[in-house]
């Protein structure tokens, strides 16, 4: 009996895996029925792993509270499944490597302005092909900021504070960024010399693979007061940033693949997966691997802050917009742990929760959420394909109370990068989405047909398993018109 | 000796092979190498020299290539060709490896996707006959 057979159904998006084996707590998937049956004959394809096992194994962990969570874009990861939440009591819970991954605080920026479409759609060519020029994208292309091993350490302990100091943003970017931009705790002396010589020129740099920036409008309000709060109206012109924390991100990951390694075996601790690899959260190992993923994720928030400068300086020049009317919506990422109170067997407690391709989406009333957003809660992104829409969300009360706050990240890839460049030619894809009035800038054709929009799953059914389950609430649905792929 | 790409949804999984653990990792790394830039684009006009020890044949792979990836943000080099060699010593296995390539020319390289890291899942490293094979996944 594998523990697919397991699984019981107990809502019409949500199941349950009852404990077995090491599991102290359930693991609690919600996803739809499509997706519950995608993921079991991935299994009977021989997919290398499984996502529902990975749920298991979550929920094997030592310290573990309530149950092991799975979000509606479920889907295999490394350690923990990408949708996978999992939080910890600090006194006798880990923190997983697994549980955050290699792109530590990769996530979404927001960018709103104050044009319309119908303004931009004769010259989305020109506006497009500036914004390509101007963001540093794809494998090898440096960022105009060069840094050196000092100044790396300042984006480390002050993440977007760091460039906005330096020129590079206004104030309100802040106070519309997760943390403000700044997780507290990071310690550039847990972060290794090999991973900041890896940063020195990647501020402000996309990157490559699903990373993008693209120029979208909002096509459809769907909740006009959250919308109204977040300055979003149907027809206006905003920006997508995805983005984390480039190479220095990647290292921190790998190395600590290697330190919580020995870790676990110091500690005693059975480990189902090899990237499940950990420490006890007090530890002094933990506290290590907690001060150095702040460093990364504010390295990721410098990253987007700094792309959000050079989207600024590229519509001024392009639609003569002020850099002040170009305004941060929400920046959040979708990798982390973060110390949160939440409400666990009926008291509020401290824990630590992983988001792996999963954003935090807190519901009204949260300190944490700015003030202008606090009565209907944060907003979160969901990124859906080149080709179709992406949603603005917001987190609600119910799930506050069941995944502690988290919400879904995005569509997630049907076909593998193999099969997509196999099965769609870049030049078709990119011929395709001109004529329904998308214009792609993209530095590898072959890299535009492994993003195809035909390799993602569709965005609207992740979407509506959310609301189905009352974790997210949508908000504001996007449709691209330039895409800047790496 | 040689590399396949295998189907994998969201990654890189690689299955390379050659007659000793040398030639495997060698073939590895030349996957890794041809997901980031064209491997035939590029001149091996500089080298690089790596030594590196392990507990075991897959940790010592995935230092070996993480090694590989991380040149390439540190002194701009990407690789096409490499010379490797993997002894016992005592309890570890050590590596001593040189990769010749240049710097990373957008221009003429052909760049491709950026290897994040390199996973501990898959992660494999056997014999099969007097076939080495060094299976691994490249998260990008």
């Amino acid at each position: 009996m594998d523990e697919f057979d397991r699984l019981e159904q107990v809502g019409d998006v949500e199941w349950v895996l009852a404990p077995y084996d090491r599991m102290t707590v359930p693991g609690r998937i919600y996803a739809d029925r499509e997706t519950i049956e995608q993921l079991r004959r991935a299994e009977g394809d021989g997919a290398q792993w499984s996502a529902i096992r990975q749920v298991k194994h979550v929920a094997s962990m030592p310290g573990i509270v309530s149950a092991a969570l799975a979000l509606p874009d479920v889907h295999p990861g490394y350690g923990f499944p990408i949708g996978g939440v999992g939080a910890f009591g600090i006194d006798d819970g880990v923190a997983v490597v697994g549980g955050v991954g290699f792109d530590i605080n990769c996530g979404v920026r927001l960018l709103r302005t104050p044009l319309q479409r119908s303004e931009v759609v004769e010259d989305i060519d020109r506006i497009g092909e500036d914004l390509f020029r101007t963001v540093p994208a794809g494998l090898g292309a440096g960022g105009s900021l060069r840094l050196s091993m000092r100044e790396i350490d300042r984006v480390l302990e002050e993440g977007a504070a760091y460039v906005v100091r330096e020129g590079f943003g206004v104030a309100d970017d802040l106070q519309f960024t997760e943390e403000s931009g700044r997780m507290s705790g990071a310690d550039p002396s847990a972060v290794s010399s090999l991973a900041k010589q890896r940063e020195f020129q990647q501020v402000g740099t996309l990157g490559s693979g699903n990373h993008y920036l693209e120029l979208q409008y909002v096509e459809r309000v769907l909740d006009a007061a959250a919308a109204a709060a977040y300055g979003l109206s149907e027809g206006q012109v905003v920006v997508a940033v995805h983005t984390g924390s480039r190479a220095l991100g990647h290292q921190i990951g790998q190395d600590y693949l290697k330190e919580l390694g020995a870790a676990s075996t110091r500690y005693g601790i059975a480990i189902p997966d090899q990237e499940m690899v950990c420490a006890p959260i007090k530890s002094s190992e933990g506290r290590r691997y907690l001060a150095a993923i702040a460093g990364g994720a504010n390295c990721a928030f410098a990253n987007r802050q700094m792309i959000a400068h050079l989207v600024r300086v590229s519509l001024a020049r392009t639609c003569g917009l002020d850099p002040g009317v170009v305004g941060t919506v929400y920046d959040i990422g979708h990798n982390n742990a973060k110390v949160e109170e939440h409400e666990v067997d009926g008291e509020m407690r401290q824990v630590l929760v992983h988001r792996k391709g999963a954003t935090r989406a807190f519901g009204p009333g949260r300190p944490e959420t700015p003030a202008a957003y606090r009565s209907v809660g944060h907003p979160i992104f969901v990124g859906g394909t080149m080709g179709t829409a992406s949603y603005v969300m917001r987190g609600t009360e119910r799930g506050m109370k069941k995944t502690f706050g988290s919400g879904i990240h995005g569509a997630g890839r049907a076909l593998s990068r193999k099969k997509a460049a196999t099965k769609f030619w870049g030049e078709e894809v990119v011929s395709a989405l001109r004529k329904a009035g998308i214009r792609v800038f993209a530095h590898d054709l072959r890299g535009v047909a492994e993003e195809a929009p035909g390799a993602y799953k569709d965005v609207e059914r992740v979407v509506d398993a959310a609301q189905a389950a009352g974790l997210n609430q949508a908000i504001a649905r996007l449709r691209p018109m330039a895409v800047i792929k790496g | 000796m040689g590399f396949t790409y295998l189907d994998h949804t969201a990654d890189i999984a690689v299955r390379a092979w050659g007659g000793t653990v040398g030639e495997a990792f060698a073939e590895a790394a030349r996957a890794v190498s041809g997901a980031m830039v064209s491997l035939e684009s590029v001149r091996p006009t500089t080298s690089r020299a790596f030594t590196l020890r392990g507990g075991s044949l897959g940790l010592l792979l995935v230092d070996w290539l993480a090694a590989l990836v991380a040149e390439k943000d540190v002194s701009g080099l990407v690789f096409s060709r490499f010379d490797v060699d993997v002894k016992e010593d005592g309890p570890e296995v050590a590596l001593h490896a040189s990769a010749w390539g240049e710097p990373l020319d957008p221009t003429r390289h052909e760049p491709r996707l950026e290897v994040k890291g390199i996973s501990l899942l898959g992660l494999r490293v056997r014999v099969d006959g007097e076939t080495w094979f060094a299976e691994f996944v490249a998260d990008v």
